[in-house]
């Protein structure tokens, strides 16, 4: 039996749905899926120049899994570039963070403090909110 | 209830600044009296930790929403704990006279 994997933290999904290199010799169709959480890790260790102890406690993961993510992450990339492979953005083993939500009218997103009961969109006042 | 929008100038008709912590002025909206001023970020072109500075500046403005297009994890800790809504919007066309009048 597979273990179960652990969901992992989550701020927000990639703003982007994939990248396509523009390749000099002839295309392959073959694509890298980079989960989320994957994206996470990059982008809280190269981006945001977190160290990992601090980043796996954002993702709620223990240290090596977060190195294993972070790992798996660059080794992705690295291959899509050398390869010249698309790079798909795909939901993997995420969850987002409690607490924030997205209005399904204008997709502002926003986080909603403790104490704070009235559900509606901050920008435009919807009541149509999607929990992320 | 006071509201940060982070803004590029220190005007209303100035474009909303995608950013937060290196955003070059925060305009204080005051949605009691409807009125705003603007402050300038004094830590925009820090060399670190300006997320941070932005988050502890806000705290002691007593503001209880900031909008901005982006939080850096740090940023969003304290803001969190001090239960300060965070508005992300994606929005670089629009001017804080804007944002403002959708909000009040
Ligand atoms: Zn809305």
């Amino acid at each position: 039996m597979p273990r179960k994997t652990r969901p992992r933290k989550v701020v927000e999904p990639p703003k982007f749905k994939a990248y396509k290199p523009v390749c000099l010799e002839n295309e392959n169709n073959e694509c890298i899926e980079l989960f989320y959480e994957e994206y996470e890790a990059l982008k809280l260790a190269d981006y945001d120049n977190m160290n990992h102890c601090d980043a796996a406690k954002l993702m709620d993961i223990s240290r090596p899994t977060f190195a294993r993510i972070y790992e798996a992450a660059r080794r992705k990339i690295a291959k899509a570039l050398v390869e010249c492979k698309e790079i798909k953005a795909v939901y993997g083993n995420a969850i987002f963070d409690k607490n924030w939500f997205q209005c399904t009218l204008c997709k502002t997103r926003f986080s909603q403090p403790e104490g704070l009961e009235l559900l509606e969109c901050p920008i435009c006042k919807a009541k149509e909110i999607a929990k992320m | 209830m006071k509201t940060i929008i982070t803004a590029t100038g220190n005007t209303e008709d100035a474009l909303f600044d995608l950013r937060y912590g290196r955003a070059k002025y925060f305009c204080i909206y005051d949605k009691e009296t409807n009125s705003s001023k603007f402050i300038k970020n004094e830590h925009a072109d820090a060399q670190g930790g300006a997320g941070t500075k932005a988050a502890e500046q806000t705290v002691e403005l007593g503001v209880k929403q900031v909008i901005s297009g982006d939080f850096g994890p740090k940023a969003k800790e304290i803001l969190e704990k001090f239960n300060i809504q965070m508005v992300v919007l994606n929005d670089d066309t629009s001017s804080i006279k804007d944002i403002i009048n959708k909000i009040k």
